[in-house]
């Protein structure tokens, strides 16, 4: 017992040591997966307050460039006013209805929510994007975070009261979804980890014409994205070694380096389409 | 100034200096600078050593914090505070020299070499650590490997360039007094 005592004792520094590292890297291994892109809510509060401040005093350096895609923004939206469209005159006609739904009545499926970024990283092997609003103003896991411009950011991955977290699409752990706008071919995305705003995108057979400049879209087979999103623009076609596919390279249509605002998708049959899904897992069990 | 207070305000400046305004710097879209564990290596030479590793903890799960990625950068400060005594019992030339002033500087240490060494091992320890722990959950190690070099030779300038600003005025303390 005495031995162990003096051991210890004698030890102390290199055991404390082993010990701190220890937590360290149980840290690492713990909370870096997609799930828990934050460990926890205080920290995220308390660096959130430090980040807002800080990116306050950014922004005026940025009003510029953001005054421009805002006028961008603006006369896009002009563009579609109702007044620009004249309806026809259908009052006259008499009919007799035989349509029992209303085919004129639309749903609204995505809405957008404006946010602002408050600290993004592009530096590192798993990138996040902070912004300033979070469960309050509705923000849930798993929305689809789009630039300005409408090219895909990202995805949130957890939010607290005032903040939420986007794994952007420079993250090793980040799969969505693209399609080529030419051909339809759809391919999952992944970050290789080195160069920021080029991202590849795999599974597209050597059989479609794929060449450079082409644009690569959201696919629309998930609910986090509508279909047609932008992603970007191809810079280089490979072909894969062994493999009847391209690997192909393609530059990101949003600029991750000057990230201001961001739009926020709520998906509004999100909930509906889960609980199918739930339904149908049950039943194959 | 107090020892306690001046290191207090050191690590605030450090840590809001790297997230700001280091941590913004992209070189080549590849290397990040980092200077913040120069905090580290400023530590008193008369600092309890397990209180060294808690406070090397504390700073680097800071900048975690601010980053999201929790855990590379407490690991890789926690190593440097644990090897900073060997480099210093190695390098200080001679008995009790440590004694004489608070903490390490090309003065206290003996001369320019000595205190280069210093900063230079640790720094390339530092970035190798925290590099490894990114390749062994990522691969390409070549990657890694030049990134390492490449980062610490940029964290050595800036480290170069704060000690040639930020000049640290030291009193030679003797115990004949």
């Amino acid at each position: 017992m005495r031995n162990i005592f003096l051991f210890i004792r004698r030890y102390a520094n290199l055991l404390f040591f082993l010990l701190l590292q220890g937590f360290s890297i149980y840290l690492i291994v713990h909370y870096n997966r997609y799930q828990n892109a934050v460990f926890s809510n205080t920290t995220n509060q308390l660096t959130g307050k430090v980040d807002e401040q800080y990116s306050k005093i950014k922004s005026y350096f940025f009003l510029r460039k953001t005054n421009d895609s805002l006028v961008k923004e603006n006369a896009k939206l002009l563009n579609l006013l109702k007044a620009d469209y004249l309806i026809p005159d259908s009052g006259s006609i008499a009919k007799m209805d035989t349509v029992l739904v209303d085919s004129v009545k639309q749903f609204r499926r995505y809405s957008y929510m404006p946010a602002t970024v408050i600290s993004s990283t592009v530096s590192t092997q798993s990138n996040y994007i902070v912004l300033n609003r979070g469960a309050v103003q509705q923000f849930k896991k798993g929305m689809g975070v789009v630039d300005i411009n409408n090219a895909a950011v990202g995805i949130i991955t957890d939010v607290s009261d005032d903040y939420a977290v986007v794994m952007s699409l420079l993250h090793k752990d980040s799969h969505i979804d693209g399609k080529l706008l030419k051909g339809g071919e759809t391919g999952t995305l992944t970050w290789e980890g080195d160069v920021p705003n080029i991202i590849s995108i795999k599974g597209i057979s050597r059989s479609s014409k794929v060449v450079k400049g082409d644009t690569i879209i959201t696919s629309g087979n998930s609910t986090t994205f509508p279909k047609g999103m932008m992603v970007g623009y191809v810079t280089e076609v490979i072909p894969e070694k062994s493999k009847n596919n391209f690997l192909i390279r393609f530059k990101t249509a949003a600029d991750f380096h000057s990230l201001q605002y961001v739009y926020v998708i709520d998906n509004k049959q999100q909930e509906a389409i889960n609980q199918l899904l739930e339904k149908a897992k049950q039943q194959n069990k | 100034m107090n020892s306690l207070l001046k290191n207090i305000i050191r690590f605030v400046l450090l840590i809001l200096v790297q997230v700001y305004v280091l941590d913004q710097i992209h070189l080549h879209k590849m290397v990040t600078p980092y200077l913040y564990f120069i905090f580290i290596l400023w530590l008193p030479f008369n600092m309890n050593r397990s209180m060294q590793l808690l406070v090397a903890f504390a700073l680097g799960f800071t900048l975690d914090s601010f980053r999201h990625n929790p855990g590379f950068h407490a690991a890789a400060c926690v190593l440097i505070a644990y090897v900073r005594p060997f480099m210093i019992n190695l390098l200080i030339p001679q008995e009790g020299a440590d004694g004489n002033y608070d903490e390490p500087s090309i003065k206290s240490m003996g001369g320019l070499l000595p205190y280069f060494i210093y900063v230079a091992v640790l720094t390339l320890i530092h970035n190798a650590w925290l590099f490894l722990l990114e390749a062994w959950q990522f691969g390409n190690i070549w990657y890694f490997l030049v990134k390492t070099l490449l980062s610490a030779a940029i964290s050595l300038l800036l480290i170069i360039i704060t000690e040639l600003l930020f000049v640290r005025k030291q009193k030679f303390r003797t115990n004949t007094v």
